[in-house]
């Protein structure tokens, strides 16, 4: 599957607070979490945002609360891979299970600027920008096995309650 | 055939003689967990997997805990979606109202949690169970309604990384200060993807409720679960709560660990979390001039009856300095009414507090205690992100319940000492 779109860049350690803050939480639907992602860090991100972005970040991202609102806010506002340093686990596990992929690679997180056009190829990992090409680590066959059957729910369907 | 205590565990929960940091397994959960902000989703899962009726009634447990008392319509909207499904669902533990307190803390008063015991938990704080010798995580809403709907969840195996704690504590430094310097030491980063297992004869000689302190911020260092080898005390503390059987397991001697850290506690003070990380700690006699506008005592990091007896002893005969706005949070009815026998509420109107409702209040900016611009909170609580209490511009920082309690009578950042 390839992506292309504009880089939305942030910095490390990115906590779920700040991808979706807790007074917005009073909902579920994504669409609505999406008009207040980033809203105390980042306003204009909510509604610039365009669908087959791209988010990069630092080390750890989605540190925090367990709140899956954060990836699903990323999801529904258009984000289509989240590339990082590294990610913090239960953002990372959430983030697979509603199908948003998630690419690690230390080189892009820091050769990637903010604005900038980028290429993504989710199922070789490489990513293009403008002052080059990175490899990302290729997604762990469990993860890209959720990726394809759609997440967590058409999965455990197909693999538990069918059986 | 050496394992660490969080293997041997998850061994036994995946019908396994042994497994391997990194292995992928399938495991049987005893306890699923969510509360009111968690759960909508995690029924909106487990409606979409198509199941009928959950794995177990008995084992699934809901807990409104983070926007009660229902703060608007919105959350008044979701916590009715988890009661007609506790309803519909027949679930045994399900609790709002004069019944709910935090959840973390609840759980443990209800014999609810087990030592052995694989509990899964939408909310991040779930590791506090580790205490008790379980292996307990949080997980985002999609995991638990999979849960919920199979009794089972897929978990890779961590890595352990041992911390072993030794030597004489300072009177003034608890559990809540160990885990402060210990994420200080490790960054908020430090034990991504690990299990993190508390150890030594420092924590031996812990109280229960400073070990679940301790357990419960194992997620600010970005930790799996935080896990603490069940002994006397666990046991002590169990046989007031429960009657049901459980399993004790143990790691072995000779286990692999990925790194092991010694922690000489000699020359920890108590600690302040500075705004906007829980690694971001100074020990208390660094601190500077800090001016507070707020204090709040509870949660499920700090909200234990021992929590709110330290910040009583501080505030007996004081008064919060003017203009500081104390509030005090009971973690559970439990605690509310053997704080109110104890005469500890009546220490705390005296010295000018407000007595919260048990429930997560003004932790996570939800309700009862929001910061304004440019205000400065010290709380008893686990984060101290950009926003978490409020105003994206106003700061929380991070202590235990007698630096908080001292604090508000101060009118700044001060341990007990300075009084």
């Amino acid at each position: 599957m390839n992506i292309e779109g504009r880089i939305w860049k942030f910095g490390d350690d990115v906590d779920t607070d700040v991808i979706i803050p807790a007074r917005y939480l009073n909902v579920s639907a994504e669409e609505e979490l999406a008009k207040n992602c980033f809203a105390d860090i980042r306003p204009e991100f909510a509604t610039e945002a365009a669908v087959g972005d791209i988010l990069v970040a630092g080390k750890n991202f989605g540190c925090g609360s367990s709140r899956e609102h954060a990836p699903l806010a990323i999801k529904a506002a258009g984000i289509r891979v989240v590339i990082a340093e590294s990610f913090a686990r239960i953002f990372y596990r959430n983030a697979f299970n509603i199908g948003l992929p998630l690419l690690e690679s230390v080189e892009a997180s820091k050769g990637l600027s903010d604005g900038e056009k980028a290429a993504v190829d989710l199922a070789t990992g490489k990513i293009e920008g403008l002052k080059g090409a990175f490899q990302a680590k290729p997604i762990p066959d469990f993860m890209a096995q959720l990726i394809t059957a759609g997440g967590l729910v058409e999965y455990v369907k197909t693999t538990k309650i069918a059986r | 055939m050496s394992m660490t205590i969080t293997e041997k565990i998850l061994a036994a929960h995946a019908g396994r003689d042994r497994v391997f940091p990194g292995d992928l397994i399938e495991a049987k959960v005893d306890v699923a967990l969510a509360n009111d902000i968690t759960a909508p989703l995690a029924i909106k899962t487990f409606d979409e997997i198509g199941v009928d009726t959950v794995f177990d009634a008995d084992k699934v447990v809901l807990v409104a805990d983070h926007f009660v008392p229902n703060k608007d319509i919105a959350s008044a909207q979701q916590v009715k979606l988890l009661r007609e499904f506790a309803m519909r669902q027949g679930l045994t533990h399900y609790y709002e109202g004069g019944e709910s307190g935090v959840e973390h803390v609840i759980l443990p008063e209800k014999g609810l949690v087990l030592p052995g015991q694989l509990v899964i938990g939408a909310d991040s704080h779930t590791c506090t169970y580790g205490a008790l010798g379980a292996f307990a995580t949080g997980v985002g809403s999609t995991d638990l309604g999979a849960v919920m709907a199979t009794g089972e969840i897929w978990l890779k195996v961590p890595p352990t990384i041992l911390l072993r704690y030794t030597g004489a504590l300072d009177p003034h430094v608890g559990g809540k200060d160990l885990i402060l310097h210990t994420i200080g030491l490790l960054g908020v980063e430090g034990a991504l993807y690990c299990a993190m297992e508390f150890s030594g004869p420092v924590i031996r000689g812990l109280p229960m409720h400073q070990r679940f302190t301790m357990s419960n911020m194992a997620i600010e260092a970005g930790g799996k679960n935080g896990i603490i080898e069940p002994d006397e005390t666990t046991l002590a503390y169990l046989a007031e709560r429960t009657s049901s059987r459980f399993e004790i397991f143990r790691g072995d001697p000779d286990a692999d660990y990925e790194r092991v850290i010694d922690i000489d506690v000699c020359q920890i003070e108590p600690q302040v979390a500075f705004p906007h990380l829980p690694s971001n700690v100074r020990p208390i006699s660094q601190v500077g001039d800090v001016p507070i506008d707020q204090v709040v005592i509870g949660s499920c990091t700090n909200g234990w009856l021992e929590d709110l007896r330290d910040a009583a002893r501080i505030l007996k005969g004081r008064r919060a300095a003017k203009g500081i706005r104390l509030i005090i949070m009971p973690g559970s009815p439990l605690i509310y009414a053997m704080a109110l026998k104890e005469g500890l509420l009546e220490t705390f109107l005296q010295a000018g507090a407000v007595i919260g409702p048990p429930c997560c209040g003004p932790c996570l900016g939800g309700h009862m205690g929001i910061l304004a611009e440019g205000e400065r909170a010290v709380a008893t609580t686990n984060r101290n992100f950009i926003g978490r209490m409020g105003h994206p511009e106003s700061e929380v920082y991070l202590a235990n319940p007698t630096v908080a309690a001292a604090s508000a009578v101060l009118g700044w950042i001060g341990g007990p000492e300075e009084l």
